[in-house]
């Protein structure tokens, strides 16, 4: 297949809490709900676990975005803690301005454990947001960045 | 690299192996991976099985690894068989890793060549973040051995006498001013048509006189702190206006109030009570309540009446509500269901045609002790209805309302027909989707009553109506329906519909997981933690559900799951000591500038400040682990346990194969 043909898959890595949204995920595969297989998740014990840094190195790392999700607001296991995710969230998005970095590659997804279709659902609809804005165009020759398409052949 | 790593492939049968080419994701492991510390990859078809287990334990020992990564299902379900495995061969359990490319991969893609490539990055994330996995000890815990039962219908009390009855101190709320619940409600109970009072009141009283179970009826819980082993719990008792030490329950109050109420709580609306009242004669405990909303002392200031002939001066009109604090171990939640409202379905018309009956009146009405004495009648009191309509499925099964079965009404309806027929000789008409009968004996009642010669309908009624076509339907209710067996449609009049309303979480159920930190499903009935081999557990340690709290149930399955709970209560106050997850916050107290950052934003008052030495320092009883401190610290003084840092970006990492040795595209110049 040539370059031309091959629609463009996008690597995105997402962050979900023990709680609500990593059970959505456990919840969307035992119901067999099937999705696109662009997102590879992270389990944190709470979605406040989730240190910017984390964001910032997968993109430097070349994800083409990141998914960051918790329980629903009132629902944390830890009271309050998703809160904080939540503004760390919105921080994140204007460092991401300032680097020039589309904002539609940082989505934030708040899912209860009983929410599996709608985890499902919402990661289609971000890989295809993602598909549209197409790859993160890192401008850089760096030899920690490795070209990230030799990277996916590897395991293709 | 000084790690020597196995990394264990499952094919779950073909629940992996089916989408995901696990032999060559195995062997692209052991290669590709090698230079990360890899030393041997394998797959096997079930390696949660002993067989599997044996294999990751015989490599430990004769490869001498160091960690451990298992692609198989989610650790939510086999985590601890495989972390006991390594145990079991003499490594740390927490440095083994559980990735799981089941639930977040073949069960949800299709796409074969996507799949197998998306396994790949899983272990490799997995391969770098068991690099950086701590030897890690559980955290031991007392247990307290008391435990707070909530709720005291049939689940609640079948709990609570279980724990009580084997030497343990049981706590029993029940918001109303009797235990009972709605089956004290009941007259007769399906299939056996035992009447609902003689099994349960025995019930009640062993609750009432347990020297093990302390009673709080007329109370809620307001608060919860704590984890397992170790929950500090706030209960208010609303005042009762009852001395109930002087108080002996022989009812001349009652006798005596002037004023009268309708009991729209334990008589559904059909019957009145007194504004001082115990809600039925077997009430357990044998106080009354006083209604401050009617009692026309609180409204006019005058009355008194019951305080006149009280004999033991046990009327205390000053009576504040008090706050109880406890402690308890564990804590099982049995808090019930709440009917469908019938009124949202206006075209049956109920509260708008007179005769239209919801199930939990014609309970009352039909029960011996009920506002009639048992005699089924019309509202005005006399009438013996000629012919009796009953509607299943009314707000369940249905798109509107609530889309799933609420699994009692068709044998609920089959009782009511049998009892209408037995008592009345009027004809009867039950209207059903399907005839759900799953359960020992239930099929044989159906089969009895098609004996009997109760008309079964099969089809959905669209409309009740007291709009008369013919001279015949004049006066009556007349049901329109579907037949879907003969294919027509149908006027059945009758003088008496009975709408089976289905069952919905009760209408607080979210705030109340709130409370105790569990969590609900999309129709708000409480999540177990496995929907078939966990289901009275939550996904809180320590905290338990029972009965139709966690979803439609009769009463046999809701006592089942009283006992249940209560056995695995049992099972840890048996055990004295329960381990926690090591998951915890720890401050490098040489790097910790002091700023205080943290201190705001532990929601458990876990982080601590020294003045002195302007240092913070993280209270492990208190810290749950959340790790929002860990992530906040500026100066990336406080590590977490079980997450670190290093963990995770070294996940990311592996996630984004930065790990993969190859030769970089040479830059073009």
């Amino acid at each position: 297949m040539t370059e031309e043909t091959k629609p463009f898959e996008p690597v995105i890595i997402g962050f979900t809490c023990n709680w609500c949204s990593y059970r959505a995920a456990d919840m969307a595969g035992t119901a067999r709900m099937k999705y696109a297989p662009n997102v590879r998740l992270i389990r944190l014990m709470c979605s406040g676990r989730l240190d910017p840094t984390f964001v910032f190195k997968a993109f430097a790392g070349g994800a083409d975005a990141v998914l960051v999700s918790g329980c629903h607001p009132g629902d944390c296991h830890y009271s309050t803690q998703n809160y904080k995710a939540m503004r760390r969230f919105h921080l994140m998005k204007r460092v991401l301005a300032q680097l020039g970095i589309e904002s539609g590659r940082l989505k934030l997804l708040w899912a209860s454990a009983a929410e599996g279709a709608i985890f499902a659902k919402e990661i289609n609809s971000f890989v295809e947001q993602v598909r549209a804005l197409g790859p993160l165009n890192w401008n850089t020759t760096s030899p920690e960045i490795l070209d990230k398409t030799v990277k996916e052949e590897v395991i293709a | 690299m000084t790690e020597r790593i196995g990394v264990y492939v499952c094919h779950c049968g073909t629940n992996i192996a089916g989408i995901v080419d696990v032999a060559g994701v195995s062997k692209w492991a052991g290669e590709a991976l090698a230079g990360r510390g890899v030393v041997i990859a394998r797959d096997y078809k079930f390696m949660c099985s002993s067989l599997g287990q044996e294999l990751i334990q015989k490599d430990i020992k004769e490869q001498k690894l160091t960690r451990v990564v298992v692609a198989a299902c989610s650790p939510h379900l086999h985590e601890p068989t495989f972390r006991n495995a390594c145990k079991g061969a003499g490594l740390n359990p927490y440095l083994c890793e559980l990735v799981s490319i089941r639930e977040q991969d073949s069960w949800v893609h299709t796409d074969k060549v996507a799949a197998t490539a998306k396994a790949k990055a899983i272990i490799s994330g997995g391969v770098e973040r068991v690099i950086h996995d701590e030897e890690l000890e559980p955290l031991r815990v007392p247990i307290h051995p008391d435990t707070l039962v909530v709720g005291g219908g049939i689940a609640g009390i079948q709990a609570a006498l279980e724990i009580a009855d084997a030497g343990f101190h049981v706590y029993l709320v029940e918001r109303e001013p009797s235990i009972g619940g709605h089956m004290a409600q009941f007259d007769k109970t399906f299939p056996t048509l035992d009447c609902s009072a003689c099994i349960l009141t025995p019930k009640m009283v062993q609750v009432g006189n347990h020297p093990n179970i302390t009673l709080l009826t007329w109370s809620e819980v307001t608060k919860v702190d704590g984890f397992i082993g170790n929950f500090d719990v706030s209960i208010k008792k609303k005042a009762r206006y009852i001395k109930e030490a002087d108080c002996t329950g022989c009812g001349i109050c009652w006798e005596k109030c002037p004023k009268k109420v309708v009991d729209e709580v334990f008589e559904a609306g059909l019957g009145k009570r007194k504004a001082i009242y115990v809600p039925f004669p077997q009430a357990v405990p044998k106080y009354p309540v006083i209604d401050d909303v009617n009692c026309t002392y609180y409204i006019k200031g005058t009355c008194k009446a019951c305080e006149k002939f009280c004999p033991t001066n046990a009327i205390d009109f000053n009576q504040k509500d008090e706050e109880i604090n406890v402690k308890v171990g564990n804590i099982i939640l049995a808090t019930g269901y709440d009917l469908f409202d019938a009124t949202r379905i206006p075209q049956y018309g109920y509260k708008r045609l007179a005769n239209v009956y919801t199930n939990l009146e014609f309970e009352r009405l039909s029960n011996a002790a009920g506002p009639t004495g048992g005699n089924i009648v019309l509202r005005d009191g006399k009438t013996v209805p000629q012919a009796v309509g009953i509607v299943h499925c009314v707000g369940s099964r249905d798109q509107n309302y609530n889309p799933y079965c609420s699994s009692i009404c068709c044998m609920q309806s089959l009782k009511f027909a049998h009892l209408v027929h037995e008592r009345t000789g009027a004809e009867v008409y039950n209207f059903y989707i399907d005839m759900r009968t799953p359960s020992k004996g239930y099929e044989e009642f159906y089969q009895r009553l098609l004996e009997e010669g109760t008309h079964f309908v099969r089809g959905k009624v669209a409309e009740v109506t007291n709009v008369a076509r013919v001279p015949a339907e004049e006066g009556k209710l007349i049901i329109q329906v579907e037949d879907t067996l003969i294919g027509k449609q149908r006027r059945i009049p009758v003088d008496m519909v009975i709408l089976s309303a289905g069952l919905q979480a009760r209408h607080d159920a979210k705030e109340v997981a709130k409370l105790f930190g569990i969590a609900c499903s999309y129709d708000n009935w409480f999540i177990e933690r496995h929907p078939k081999l966990d289901p009275v557990a939550t996904m809180t340690e320590g905290i338990y559900i029972a009965g139709a709290a966690q979803g439609p149930k009769d009463i046999p399955a809701s006592v089942v799951q009283g006992a249940a709970a209560a056995a695995r209560v049992l099972g840890k106050i048996q055990q004295k000591e329960v381990s926690l997850e090591p998951i915890r916050a720890t401050v490098n107290q040489d790097m910790c500038s002091g700023c205080r950052i943290c201190n705001n934003l532990c929601p458990f008052n876990a982080i601590l400040f020294h003045e002195d030495k302007m240092v913070s320092e993280v209270n492990p009883a208190l810290c749950q682990g959340c790790g929002t401190c860990v992530a906040a610290c500026p100066a990336g003084a406080i590590s977490g346990t079980g997450f670190s840092n290093e963990q995770i970006l070294s996940q990311i990492d592996g996630l984004l194969l930065l790990n993969i040795p190859h030769q970089p595209a040479p830059v073009a110049q």
